[in-house]
């Protein structure tokens, strides 16, 4: 590898060719403040417009300062990081950037989180010269189902462009206007429920202020929780146990699943659920329609598509929605596991309650934003009255937990209620990319074979590259399977299968980078993609610890089969768990 | 016999079309109209004058001409060969009519090498071209030398880049020719934005072939095949024109595959621009012909290594390519033997503002300030006193009187505090304020920041802000070490050219001018009394005579008094309009 020689403040370093000026200081322990960079190293992410300036450092020789983030390392360089140069100019620019930012810290949902504000408690700033003088640059606030948009705060990191655009190819977001009046919008002015937004929700993982959040639904949960004629059932989504315990100082990878059923049920919640269990039951409904058309497929049915793709991410179902709407039968119909887990508390669990559907509210806390949307759908509500109410993010659950003052760290485990509550170890692994998959093939191999898993681990499936594929040996039958996280390689597999180039029987998709666990609801990583990489051990070191780990021998799954759905893909479980999908597109915007 | 007829945006502005249709009919009347032949032309620089008609052999030089005029031009000149007197230019100091257009202070001094064709040809002609020696030196190029001894002369000739930054031209193309790719690109950069410059749309429009030989040279020279040239749609003309002259090189097969029967193909398409300053900036100029956003990028990676479509690509402005087909074939040694040590051939520069020959003139790289503005300028308007020069665009600087005998060159005017840009030149006289002058600029860089980077998105602004604050008589001497640190901020952390070099108008006025940032702020006075917030309007009770004018006329009754007996004006309601000392016949208001 070809190397190159410098000096960073006056400490001698060889690098290899290519390593910029920041990368090269941080391996000496010089930390240079950045704030639009973002390196998301193991999704093969990173971010350097050299926008906000904030980084610059002084070189030897050069007439300017150069921005570190974006400055490779040359030989002989000469590199000073912290002159009063560099250190007056970083100051001014912070100012800068403070003096077009709005003051509301207090009441901002991004408070505490914010990368601007910890770096300008980092370089002391006190005061904003010239402030009562400085105009402010405005543009409408945005309010959609999921994400809301106050780009008043955006500081132009582009952060969120680049999710948007160059990993998701989604498209909803670019820098709009000019000089500074320029802020990151969906194009002609749009809101961003009319664009092709997703509601994937990364452009608010990655969102360095509070320019970009989740609908906040906490308020209303409580409102729920202290009304007398409710019973508030909550359910958690796997991804969230692996993540949660990061809020309150634990460390990446640490799974809190006892602790959070612990925390729900001091909060007040009548009954705390798991999504896992819906999980589970997806699993039935999918993998049972994955066998029927693989059947059909084989006996010769020509109207049967192949392969089916996997639909528990709603994110991913608006993607295909508005970009594959020539494939609309090519999705599986299970509904997601949330939908899963609402149609049958509103039915199932209340007739048992003996209960009206609008006496019991669902909450649902989710590593996800556009989970938010999916429960508002009007196919999910009966005489208006959503199958969930209202879906919180693992963030917003945090939120809960610390005004309802409890020591969370300090908890002691719990187990979640019953019936809804009991899940396996294909239900944890959900949360993870590959993960759906993987549980489908745990149930589909015993169904179609009749035989035992020989084990129950497949590796294969597993990892964190975009785009990954296995074929498994159904006891003589090859089935190849694919799996996608991040849509812009769900997109160029969807092209493929498109395209009739690809011969999978079934695929995974998942919108966000690492699946559920790296959602656009889970704490923020700032950059740290290794979190990610830890919450996914902790999901399968969850799976592992679990008696039971294929979804058909759940046994209140089993139960709920017999005493109420029949079988699954039944007409009951048609009418109850699956759904059909929607031609969306933006041919208005034209108009 | 020849009638030129200037055909320049600004003449054709003033009918240059119809005078064109005057004279042909009144040849026609005449029967002259095989005799004489009335041509078109690319712009003659002397804006000032126009419309221009120009009669040659005798190099007679008609001015400020109106359709009405073709009559009197045809029947005495053309038919009589008499020179029309009232139509000649006037030379203000000995006020004696010239006739020859080499005689007037306007063109004494210049040397006409990127403009050498523009006023003399019909650019709508490639014939004409060709007449001049229009393509012999592609031909020159790809029948007697390889690309690399045609570099050779580009970099022996000292060229550097006309469009600001003043790179060496043969050193960009040779490092573009030795980055190796399957496809390359020559890109021409005609998104002129500079506020009231406009060599390149005049050479576009005067002379498209001179652009169209030198990207094919730069193309063979560095291995590229395709050219684009990056227009402004504001420049309907130029890209007619353009769009003709192209046309005509294909048909000549001088564009095309196997130019002149060599190996060697190139061909060129146009890429409009919407007119964003910024894209102007190499970086942001690719992107916006990609189809994304114009804004820079970083460099490196320059474009001669990734640029468009990330192939290797060379960005020339208009006038740097302009100059490359006469220095083929003139030679590198007759090129460098015009200008300074460092900066070699000529300049075009843009010349407007308070000057007497507004236009645009090329001069030898080292003439001085005093040369352009008194001698080829003709001095301030109206005997005013020369105050300052604005060079380089929206974001040079401002010099001063003891600037004036500074040779003109790249490196002395970055010495001084402003720089070359793509050659803007705009004088000021006494009743200039400087302050609102450095207010003026930053309002445009303001309005043209792409808003990609914070110092020169939020930066710009509040300097803006904080001149402006001055000029209402707000200011503070904070404000001006404020101004100071924050321009310097700017300078050093910008991302791009044009945020680097937006404080130049308010660091170079305030090195030269500090005196008047003081009046405004310490004595609450606008010395050139430009800002209105500064002035006050008032009546001497000793000259008024209560004739109620100004009351009457004053559009926000500001003004009261009673009848034969002396007004007062209400300086909390006057907006400072003027209407009462326009009307006022005593000379009463006066303006403090």
């Amino acid at each position: 590898m070809e190397t190159v020689k410098l000096t960073i403040d006056n400490r001698e370093i060889e690098v290899p060719k290519g390593t910029t000026i920041y990368k090269a200081a941080k391996s000496l322990g010089i930390d240079i403040p950045v704030l639009c960079y973002m390196d998301l190293h193991d999704l093969k992410v990173e971010n350097k417009p050299a926008g906000c300036r904030i980084c610059v450092v002084e070189v030897e020789g050069r007439r300017n300062l150069a921005p570190s983030c974006s400055t490779d390392c040359m030989n002989g360089m000469v590199v000073k990081t912290h002159t009063t140069r560099v250190i007056n100019a970083r100051r001014t620019v912070m100012e800068l950037i403070l003096s077009d930012h709005p003051k509301d810290c207090l009441t901002c949902p991004k408070s505490g989180h914010c990368e601007l504000q910890d770096i300008a408690v980092r370089l002391g700033i006190r005061e904003i010269p010239g402030q009562e003088f400085a105009e402010m640059s405005t543009y409408k606030k945005d309010f959609s189902p999921s994400i809301i948009r106050d780009v008043d705060k955006c500081i132009m990191c582009r952060r969120c462009e680049t999710m948007c655009n160059d990993i998701q190819t989604v498209g909803a977001l670019s820098a709009v206007n000019r000089g500074f009046m320029s802020v990151v919008a969906p194009a002609f002015e749009q809101d961003l429920e009319k664009s092709p937004c997703t509601f994937c929700g990364q452009c608010v993982a990655v969102c360095p202020t509070g320019a970009l959040t989740e609908v906040d639904h906490t308020a209303k949960v409580i409102r729920a929780l202290s009304d007398p004629t409710k019973t508030v059932l909550v359910q958690t989504a796997p991804a969230v146990r692996a993540a949660l315990g990061e809020e309150f100082g634990l460390k990446p990878g640490t799974s809190v699943t006892g602790k959070m059923a612990a925390a729900l049920r001091k909060i007040g919640f009548d009954f705390v659920f798991d999504t896992d269990f819906a999980a589970d039951l997806t699993i039935m409904e999918e993998g049972t329609e994955l066998l029927d058309r693989l059947t059909r497929h084989l006996n010769g049915d020509k109207s049967v598509r192949l392969p089916i793709l996997t639909s528990c991410c709603p994110a991913w179902v608006n993607f295909f929605e508005t970009n594959y709407n020539d494939m609309l039968d090519v999705p599986s119909s299970a509904k997601s596991p949330q939908q899963m887990f609402g149609a049958i508390a509103k039915s199932y669990f209340a007739e048992k309650l003996g209960k009206k559907r609008d006496e019991l509210v669902v909450v649902s806390v989710m590593p996800c934003l556009a989970k938010k949307y999916e429960c508002q759908r009007d196919e999910f509500k009966h005489d208006n009255n959503p199958d969930v109410d209202y879906s919180i993010s693992t963030r917003e659950l945090a939120h809960l937990i610390k005004s309802f003052n409890i020591n969370f760290v300090d908890l002691a485990d719990e187990d979640f209620d019953r019936p809804l509550g009991e899940s396996t170890g294909a239900g944890v692994i959900f949360g993870a990319t590959g993960g759906v998959i993987e549980a489908a093939v745990r149930t589909a191999y015993e169904v179609q074979t009749g035989k035992p898993l020989p084990k129950v681990d497949f590796t294969e499936l597993r990892g964190m590259d975009g785009i990954r594929s296995a074929t498994i040996d159904f006891n003589g039958l090859p089935i190849n399977i694919g799996i996608a996280h991040g849509l812009g390689n769900a997109r160029k597999l969807l092209d493929d299968v498109r395209a009739g180039k690809a011969n999978y029987h079934a695929i995974e998709i998942m919108a966000c980078p690492g699946g559920c666990i790296g959602g656009g609801g889970q704490p923020l990583h700032h950059g740290d993609s290794s979190i990610i990489k830890a919450r996914m051990a902790a999901i399968y070191r969850e799976d592992a610890g679990k008696t039971i780990r294929k979804s058909h021998e759940n046994p209140y799954i089993k139960q709920l089969y017999e005493e109420f759905l029949g079988k699954p893909m039944s007409e009951k479980a048609h009418h109850l768990l699956h759904t059909h999908y929607f031609k969306k597109g933006n041919k208005d915007i034209f108009i | 016999m020849h009638l030129l007829v200037c055909g320049g945006t600004g003449c054709r502005a003033s009918s240059s079309d119809a005078i064109v249709e005057s004279l042909k009919s009144e040849l026609a009347a005449n029967g002259l109209e095989n005799d004489v032949q009335v041509i078109m032309t690319g712009c003659f620089g002397f804006c000032e004058k126009g419309p221009i008609v120009k009669v040659l052999p005798d190099n007679t030089f008609y001015t400020q001409v109106k359709p009405e005029d073709a009559a009197e031009i045809v029947r005495e000149h053309v038919v009589k060969g008499r020179k029309v007197a009232r139509l000649l230019y006037t030379d203000p100091a000995k006020n004696e009519h010239v006739s020859d257009s080499k005689h007037m202070g306007f063109y004494r001094k210049q040397i006409r090498i990127a403009l050498r064709n523009c006023g003399f040809i019909n650019p709508e002609n490639i014939d004409e071209y060709i007449a001049r020696d229009g393509y012999q030196a592609i031909g020159k190029a790809i029948t007697e030398m390889d690309p690399q001894q045609t570099i050779d002369i580009i970099k022996k000739s000292g060229l550097r880049g006309r469009g600001g930054g003043g790179f060496p031209t043969g050193l960009k193309w040779e490092i573009a020719s030795k980055n190796k790719a399957d496809q390359k690109y020559v890109v021409c950069n005609a998104d002129e934005g500079d506020p009231g410059a406009f060599m390149d749309r005049s050479i576009l429009e005067g002379d498209p072939h001179s652009v169209i030989e030198a990207m094919s040279i730069c193309g063979y020279c560095i291995g590229a095949s395709k050219g684009l040239v990056y227009i402004r749609a504001e420049y309907p003309l130029a890209i007619k024109r353009l769009k003709v002259a192209i046309d005509q090189a294909r048909e000549y097969g001088l564009l095309g595959n196997n130019i002149l029967g060599s190996n060697f193909s190139f061909d060129i398409e146009l890429r409009y621009g919407a007119g964003a300053f910024v894209c102007g900036e190499e970086t942001a100029l690719i992107h916006s012909m990609e189809g994304l956003r114009g804004e820079p990028t970083v460099k490196p990676p320059f474009p001669a290594e990734s640029g468009y479509l990330g192939k290797p690509t060379n960005v020339n402005n208009v006038e740097t390519f302009a100059n490359v087909p006469v220095i083929i074939l003139k030679g590198a040694d007759w090129y460098s033997s015009i200008g300074t040590e460092k900066s070699k051939g000529t300049k075009v520069f843009a010349l407007a503002g308070k000057i007497n020959n507004v236009g645009l003139i090329e001069v030898p790289m080292g003439i001085t300030l005093r040369e352009v503005i008194f001698e080829i300028g003709g001095g301030i308007k109206n005997g005013k006193k020369f105050k300052a020069v604005q060079t380089g665009g929206p974001s040079g600087g401002c010099l001063t009187e003891k600037h004036l005998d500074t040779p003109i060159d790249f490196d002395n005017l970055i010495a001084a505090g402003s720089m070359m840009g793509s050659g803007g030149m705009i004088v000021m006289d006494e009743d200039d304020c400087m302050v609102a002058v450095a207010k003026f600029y930053l309002d445009f860089t303001v309005e043209e920041s792409c808003g990609k980077c914070s110092p020169c998105r939020i930066g710009n602004k509040r300097l803006y802000e904080t001149l402006e604050k001055i000029t209402k008589g707000e200011g503070t001497m904070e404000d001006l070490d404020r101004l100071r640190n924050l321009s310097q901020v700017i300078k050093d952390t910008a991302l791009c050219g044009l945020g680097q070099t937006s404080p130049n108008p308010v660091l170079s006025t305030l090195d030269n001018f500090y005196h008047e940032y003081l009046a405004h702020v310490n004595d609450r006075k606008c010395p050139a009394g430009q800002c209105k917030s500064l002035m006050q309007y008032v009546i001497d009770p000793e000259a008024c005579v209560g004739c109620t004018a100004c009351a009457r006329n004053c559009p926000v009754n500001a003004i009261s008094g009673e009848r034969k007996k002396p007004h007062e004006i209400d300086t909390a309601i006057c907006i400072k309009c003027g209407a009462c000392i326009e009307k006022c016949k005593f000379n009463a208001i006066s303006i403090q």
